[in-house]
């Protein structure tokens, strides 16, 4: 098939860089959109989904320039020849299998800025993979992405996003989503490798009645590493509902993990949860969670805990009869199960190794 | 007979403070014991000490499991051993599956499964361990996690307090089975060779008395500012300390033994 002779042009390490963020080598997916540095490959398999060049899409549908921007004004590419990607699913169409997005930094050094726009029309549904990494051999680099993301009435967007980065890589994610009536936003986004600075605090507008959005997050920060992450979230229509969850863990870097719920109006509700491990003395994590209210008749609530594998707990597993490296990598392992989000086998055997590390080093 | 667990002469500190004076205590094979005491007289810090919790400082006396000293052991050797621990108030422990956690216990998985049911506890496979969990809740995932556990020697801190009376026949019963006081209906061993069998020791800390209902305690004692003050006949003990309070119970059974000696 057309992906895997494309795929193949990718050095065979490579190859395994991208199994590592959950893209399927093997085509079992409903698309493909592949982007090495500022080089883009593309392909769509099923009826009722466009997977584009955003320059193509604007060329092939004039009415995507109004798209473009309508988010993030100030993120408008200059140049239109700016890659990314264009995925639409039309109205209705509700795409079984995942579409996968990668994007990836094939050079030492290489820089790749990419300007990508989503579109879900009314009803439709869909399950996206974005796995965003550098090469085998790259150390350095740095990634800047603006994304727009339309999810339309009673639409369903499952985003699930998995980074890995060289130990020097710069990482500059943002985005915006807007979700009508009816419709839902779910985001997973996973980071176990660190960078040296990934910054991202996308925004998500519950603009239409009922619309609800869910947020988990797991990040791990090894030494060298500063994450910045979060997500903003705008209830902005009487019965929207918002719940982040995210895990942050260091075992040296720098964490700092936020979240914004803003009710705008009232009858909206949201729930965030922040809770931050560290592994060493070494390390810093940073909750920031903020609730704001504008209107009376909200329900917004926070949980956040940052702190040390409590010796409590690793004495209760102990007195169970596990050894200590045990009792650790079972409450770690714990810590890092958000539960609901379906990782790919390669990013288990990292969940795996990182609770490996962390056991042994305790 | 070598007893199981022997206690002499110990004395404990938390944080410099004195909490434990002149404990001696001795639980043969198959024997279980209960303590008594009021608030704070020392009872948890009895059991942590046995476990060898770090935060409870032996400056005194010693500890031996099978003949052999453990007072210098960690928790994991002492657990390693054969001494379990249900708490009275264990910590949560985040995104870690009821279910999960008796997967890794040695035993078979299908004591985990078995024992849920029969703890009425099947819904909770999935829930995160202590997370929400109610008062009688969190007793019966204790007494279900020791049970898949098998310690020889079970210490059992209040598994009763806060369970309603159809679930502390249920919590009553699963004592029995981890106890070898009786078998579990799928293991169906006569109880006239559970009871020449039986090697295995308990114990139980309470405070309302109604586990005596369910299981079979040979001893018991009153545990009061920090030392054993009397020690007897489980029941006998517990009425008196219902109708006189706990003070006056030591004095009395104090005087009586008195009495009894001279
Ligand atoms: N970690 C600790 N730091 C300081 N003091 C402690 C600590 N743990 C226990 N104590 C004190 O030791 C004493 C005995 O406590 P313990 O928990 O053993 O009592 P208890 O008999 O189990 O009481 P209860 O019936 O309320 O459970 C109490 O005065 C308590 O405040
Ligand atoms: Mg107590």
């Amino acid at each position: 098939m057309a992906e895997r002779a494309w795929l193949n042009l990718l050095p065979p390490e490579d190859r395994a860089c991208l199994s590592r963020v959950g893209i399927d080598l093997e085509g079992e997916r409903a698309g493909t959109y592949l982007q090495v540095d500022q080089n883009p490959l593309f392909f769509a398999g099923v009826e009722g989904l466009d997977i584009l060049s955003l320059p193509q899409a604007r060329e092939a549908y004039p009415w995507v320039d109004g798209y473009v921007g309508r988010l993030l004004p100030q993120a408008r590419p200059l140049d239109p020849r700016t890659p990314g990607y264009f995925i639409r699913v039309g109205r209705g169409m509700k795409i079984d299998r995942p579409v996968q997005v990668s994007l990836i930094i094939g050079r030492e050094g290489g820089r790749q800025e990419v300007h990508n726009v989503i579109i879900l029309e009314e009803g439709a549904s869909l399950n996206l993979i974005i796995g965003c990494t550098s090469g085998a051999c790259v150390r350095r680099g740095i990634h800047l992405s603006s994304t727009e993301t339309f999810v339309g009435r009673r639409a369903r967007l499952h985003l699930t996003m998995i980074h890995h980065w060289g130990p020097e890589v710069e990482v500059y994610p943002q985005g915006a989503t807007w979700v009508e009536e009816q419709g839902a936003y779910m985001y997973d986004y996973v980071c176990l490798s660190g960078a040296r600075k990934l910054v991202t605090n996308p925004q998500v507008l519950l603009a239409g009645e009922g619309g609800i959005m869910r947020s988990q997050t797991v990040l791990v920060s090894p030494p060298g590493s500063s994450l910045d992450v979060g997500s903003q979230v705008y209830l902005r229509a009487s019965g929207t509902r918002a719940e982040m969850v995210s895990r942050a863990l260091t075992t040296g870097g720098e964490v700092v993990s936020r979240g914004l719920l803003a009710g705008e109006v009232s009858g909206v509700r949201g729930h965030l949860e922040c809770h931050g491990l560290l592994l060493t003395p070494q390390g810093r994590v940073l909750a920031v969670p903020e609730l704001e209210a504008k209107t009376s008749q909200v329900e917004l609530s926070h949980e956040a805990a940052v702190g040390q594998v409590e010796e409590e707990a690793i004495e209760y597993l102990l007195a169970r009869g596990f050894p200590r490296q045990e009792a650790v990598s079972i409450i770690v392992r714990g810590f890092l199960n958000v539960g609901r989000v379906d990782l790919p086998p390669a990013l288990k055997e990292e969940i795996d190794r990182v609770i490996r590390l962390t056991a042994e080093a305790h | 007979m070598e007893p199981l667990l022997l206690v002499e002469d110990l004395a404990v500190e938390i944080g410099g403070r004195p909490i434990l004076e002149n404990i001696n205590l001795e639980i043969k094979p198959g024997e279980v014991h209960v303590l008594f005491g009021p608030n704070g007289s020392g009872k948890s810090s009895l059991l942590g000490t046995i476990m060898g919790f770090p935060r409870y400082r032996v400056v005194r006396g010693k500890i031996y499991f099978r003949g052999e000293d453990i007072t210098g052991l960690p928790v994991e050797e002492r657990a390693a051993r054969g001494i379990g621990l249900a708490f009275q108030r264990p910590p949560a422990l985040r995104g870690v599956l009821l279910g999960q956690l008796l997967e890794r216990f040695k035993g078979d998985g299908e004591k985990a499964r078995l024992g849920a049911r029969e703890l009425n506890l099947e819904d909770f496979l999935d829930r995160e361990v202590n997370i929400g969990f109610s008062g009688g809740e969190t007793k019966r995932s204790e007494i279900l996690q020791l049970w898949v556990q098998d310690p020889q020697l079970a210490l059992l801190d209040e598994p009763e307090s806060g369970v309603d009376v159809e679930n502390l026949a249920l919590i009553g019963r699963a004592i029995n089975y981890l106890l070898e006081r009786e078998s579990p209906p799928w293991e169906g061993k006569p109880l006239r060779e559970l009871r020449r069998t039986r090697s295995k020791g308990g114990l139980i800390i309470t405070h309302t008395g109604h586990i005596l209902n369910y299981v079979d305690a040979d001893v018991g004692h009153v545990l009061f500012q920090g030392s054993i003050r009397c020690s007897g006949n489980p029941r006998e003990l517990f009425s008196f300390i219902q109708k006189v309070g706990y003070s006056e119970c030591i004095r009395c059974v104090n005087s009586r033994e008195v009495g009894e000696n001279g």
